[in-house]
């Protein structure tokens, strides 16, 4: 903004600062020893250069005890000390420094996710460390020690066994424990069960002084479950990082006006009905509220889908999530935080979301065949020992046993977890982030892509279409007085490539919710709303009352200039569309904007269903319609209208250029401009459908050959050692494939077209199990 | 014999330190910032 309008607006600079200072107060979090502890997300930060400069940059400030930046989850920590005689603007300094931050609210950070990432950690060094041992000791058992030898072995074996699986085991026994209360069998009840019986058994077996202990197999499992499960942990944590950097500033606040006229800066739960609120040009208005004061337009396309912005003038009623664009307004709040639009958004999506949580993942569902299976045939050897051997207990308690450690196999627990980890490292290079590995699995069997138009196919910015009327001389006055504002439409317009050279502008105004002003050749122009604008313009022009969203423009006494504005679709939006219908996908828009502008894009695109004008639950609805139909519906979408869409949808995909509650709905996030990334992820995850479903096999291959062995007590803890090992390299190599898929790859059609069709049933336990013994 | 008298208890404390390394770099935060980590050995006026 670059004239009158900005800096006529009632906050004076050091207001400014001062509600600054108290926001970055009210994101911090104290410490022990009375200083203040903020965090900074810094997008752009990626070098040595960049830490040194924003360390010794915020060191400098007064206040400042500690500037630490990470450059891992690209933020920066401060540690300061508040002092009323000089209020410190982190932000401000950080964009005097060259990097663009937003404060990074400490409740948001899921500091239990890191707790128990720690905490697995910890039980994976524990294992590691016994398995090491344990397994060293062992060898030289197997290698012929003496009778002396081995038994102080076993013991020492015991001694470090015992407590690093009753410590390592913790994280398996509280999800077998929460399985077993929901009467539910997961992978990990069978795990939990074969390493305490293993460990039981072995301490039993070492007191009444026999050699036939299974120490080292009870921590080595552990030890390589405990891998898969960090894994599988570390891609989450990493989406989720990646997933709040990219949150702006959402308004945690605003700033209040007090009965006295003073302004204060108040978290969004303190704002009740009827107080008086003001935004600046730029900011989004938080709450739902009536203009009061001011004039300005609004940009409501994260909230309905419309890309044309409305005027905003006193009286009217704006939901939260609005983006002021133009001009300061003063607001009365209508409705507190918790009634506002986007909490009703929020409630619409927990109850799609939970409409949809019957999925199971995987490798869930290959537990509930497996572990039935894997129980009952160990008490079948049991059973069958105790009538051959005619009630020899000891014997076929230990044949059982065996089974039940050869058949919970590390490459079982590694399948799922290490392909997905692989894929989403993948797709991180590629721009996507994926939330978890459900969202792959899901992703592969769609069957039908749902689109929102604005911010989706389209960028959401608009551009020049047509242009009615004018000489070249008003296009290029037009373009030229449009650059000085920072309007998206003016920007269109000031995007023009006219010739400027000669011209001159003068006393350039901007009127906040008309357009633009100046004096040219002691003659006005305007550019801005059609009635404004005709107020000076000699002739009308074209016929008034067209469904385009428009600027006009005229110099004084003369033709009225209309500038169509359309919305400019993603550059690659043709032919993700195409290669999405070539992939067998069904395709079709859902879309809150008009019917013209949809039923332009969509016959741009080739798409033949396309729904206009469409209210939230009118999205939810249809999807769920598709779904109740046996479709697997793809959602692809950015708005706050789509949310409740993005939660409803088998799998949902979000640009991050979104809004905040956008990403945080769905499954997937692309970054960047380009609309492939929504063919790369379909790819990769369809590819690591087959991987998974090939380590599946290798897993149970291996199982198949083991087992039979394990039931007729051949088995050593050697051989069992190795083969254990090798299945799990084997699976380990096979994912690290997954690398390989390149981004312009061709989707795997074929591969794909058997499971997709047994996806549309989860529960027969049959198909499945054929499913992943192919 | 009498030698792995010595051996074990040896092999098992230097394996004991290195784990409670581990475990005490992880308390210390060393792996928080892995690339920053990287990136901070080029700094020469550290």
């Amino acid at each position: 903004m670059t004239c009158c309008s900005a800096s006529s607006a009632p906050s004076s600079a050091a207001l400014k600062q001062q509600l600054d200072h108290e926001r970055t107060v009210a994101a911090s979090h104290t410490l022990p020893d009375g200083s203040l502890q903020t965090d900074f997300i810094v997008p752009a930060m990626h070098c040595i250069g960049c830490i040194r400069t924003i360390e010794r940059g915020l060191a400098e400030l007064p206040g400042v005890n500690n500037a630490r930046a990470n450059l891992s989850t690209k933020r920066v920590t401060v540690q300061w000390q508040p002092r009323s005689d000089a209020p410190v603007n982190f932000l401000q300094s950080l964009a005097d420094l060259g990097f663009e931050a937003s404060l990074f609210d400490l409740e948001d950070v899921s500091s239990s996710a890191r707790q128990s990432g720690r905490q697995l950690l910890i039980c994976l060094a524990v294992a590691g460390f016994a398995a090491a041992n344990v397994m060293l000791l062992s060898v030289s058992v197997w290698s012929g020690a003496d009778a002396e030898t081995e038994k102080l072995f076993q013991l020492i074996s015991g001694l470090i066994a015992v407590p690093a699986c009753l410590f390592a085991v913790r994280p398996f026994l509280t999800s077998a424990l929460g399985a077993l209360r929901n009467r539910r069998l997961n992978m990990d009840v069978p795990i939990t069960l074969a390493v305490l019986m293993a460990l039981g058994m072995s301490i039993h077996e070492s007191l009444i002084g026999h050699h036939e202990a299974y120490f080292d197999a009870s921590v080595t499992l552990l030890f390589f479950l405990l891998i898969g499960r960090y894994l599988d942990h570390m891609m989450r944590e990493r989406a989720h990082s990646a997933i709040m950097q990219l949150s702006r500033l959402v308004p945690a606040g605003a700033v209040r006006l007090g009965a006295d006229g003073a302004q204060s800066y108040v978290s969004l739960g303190e704002l009740s009905e009827g107080d008086e609120i003001m935004v600046a040009a730029g900011e989004r208005i938080p709450v739902d509220a009536r203009v009061v004061d001011g004039f300005s337009d609004l940009d409501r396309s994260l909230v309905t889908g419309e890309t044309a912005s409305v005027a905003a003038a006193p009286g009217l009623e704006v939901e939260a999530g609005v983006l002021n664009l133009s001009g300061p307004l003063t607001l009365q709040v209508t409705r507190g935080a918790d009634k506002s639009f986007v909490a009703e958004v929020m409630s619409m999506m927990e109850a799609a979301e939970h409409s949809k949580s019957g999925y199971v993942r995987i490798a869930d569902r290959a537990a509930r065949i497996y572990a039935p299976v894997v129980h009952i045939l160990a008490a079948l050897s049991f059973v069958g020992w105790m009538i051959a051997t005619g009630g020899d207990w000891h014997t076929s308690i230990y044949v059982s046993i065996a089974v039940l450690i050869i058949t919970c196999p590390c490459a079982l627990g590694l399948a799922v977890p290490i392909a997905q980890v692989v894929a989403a490292n993948r797709l991180y290079r590629s721009g996507v982030m994926v939330k978890d590995g459900a969202a792959l699995e899901k992703l592969a069997e769609v069957d039908t892509a749902v689109f929102d138009k604005t911010g989706t196919l389209t960028l959401g910015t608009p551009h020049i279409s047509s242009i009615e009327g004018g000489s070249d001389t008003d296009h290029a006055l037009a373009s030229l007085l449009a650059g000085l504002s920072s309007h998206p439409a003016a920007k269109a317009v000031a995007r023009l490539k006219e010739n400027r050279a000669g011209l001159l502008l003068s006393d350039v105004t901007e009127h906040a919710g008309f357009g633009l002003e100046a004096v040219w050749k002691s003659k006005k122009v305007r550019l801005g709303r059609r009635d404004w604008v005709a107020e000076i313009a000699g002739s009308l022009g074209p016929a008034d009352g067209h469904q385009f969203s428009e600027v006009c423009f005229a110099v004084g006494g003369g033709d009225l200039v209309g500038f169509r504005l359309s919305d400019t679709m993603r550059a690659d939006a043709p032919s993700t569309v195409a290669a999405l219908r070539s992939a067998g996908l069904d395709l079709e828009i859902l879309s809150g904007d008009a019917e013209k502008p949809v039923r332009s894009v969509a016959a741009a695109l080739g798409i033949a269903k396309a729904r206009s004008a469409l209210q939230p639950a009118d999205k939810v609805e249809r999807i769920e319609e598709l779904q109740l139909s046996g479709r697997k519906v793809l959602y692809a979408g950015d708005g706050l209208n789509d949310a409740p869409a993005l939660s409803a949808a088998h799998v949902s995909i979000a640009p991050a250029s979104g809004s905040d509650v956008g990403r945080a709905s769905s499954d997937l996030v692309f970054t960047g401009k380009s609309l492939g990334s929504v063919m790369v992820a379909l790819s990769v995850a369809r590819r690591t459908g087959t991987t998974v479903r090939q380590n599946f096999a290798l897993a149970i291959s291996y199982n198949c050959i083991a087992i039979p062995f394990a039931v007729l007590g051949y088995v050593t803890p050697l051989i069992a050692a190795i083969a254990m090992s090798a299945s799990s390299i084997v699976v380990v190599a096979n994912s690290l494939r997954l690398n390989l898929v390149k981004s312009g790859e061709s989707i795997p059609v074929a591969a794909t077209a058997a499971p997709a069709q047994s996806v549309n049933q989860f529960e027969p336990p049959a198909r499945t199990r054929r499913e992943a013994v192919k | 014999m009498n030698l792995l008298m010595f051996l074990i208890p040896i092999a098992l404390f230097l394996g004991c330190l290195g784990l409670a390394a581990f475990i005490w770099s992880l308390r210390n935060g060393q792996y928080d910032d892995l690339d920053g980590a990287a990136e901070r050995i080029l700094d020469d006026e550290d």
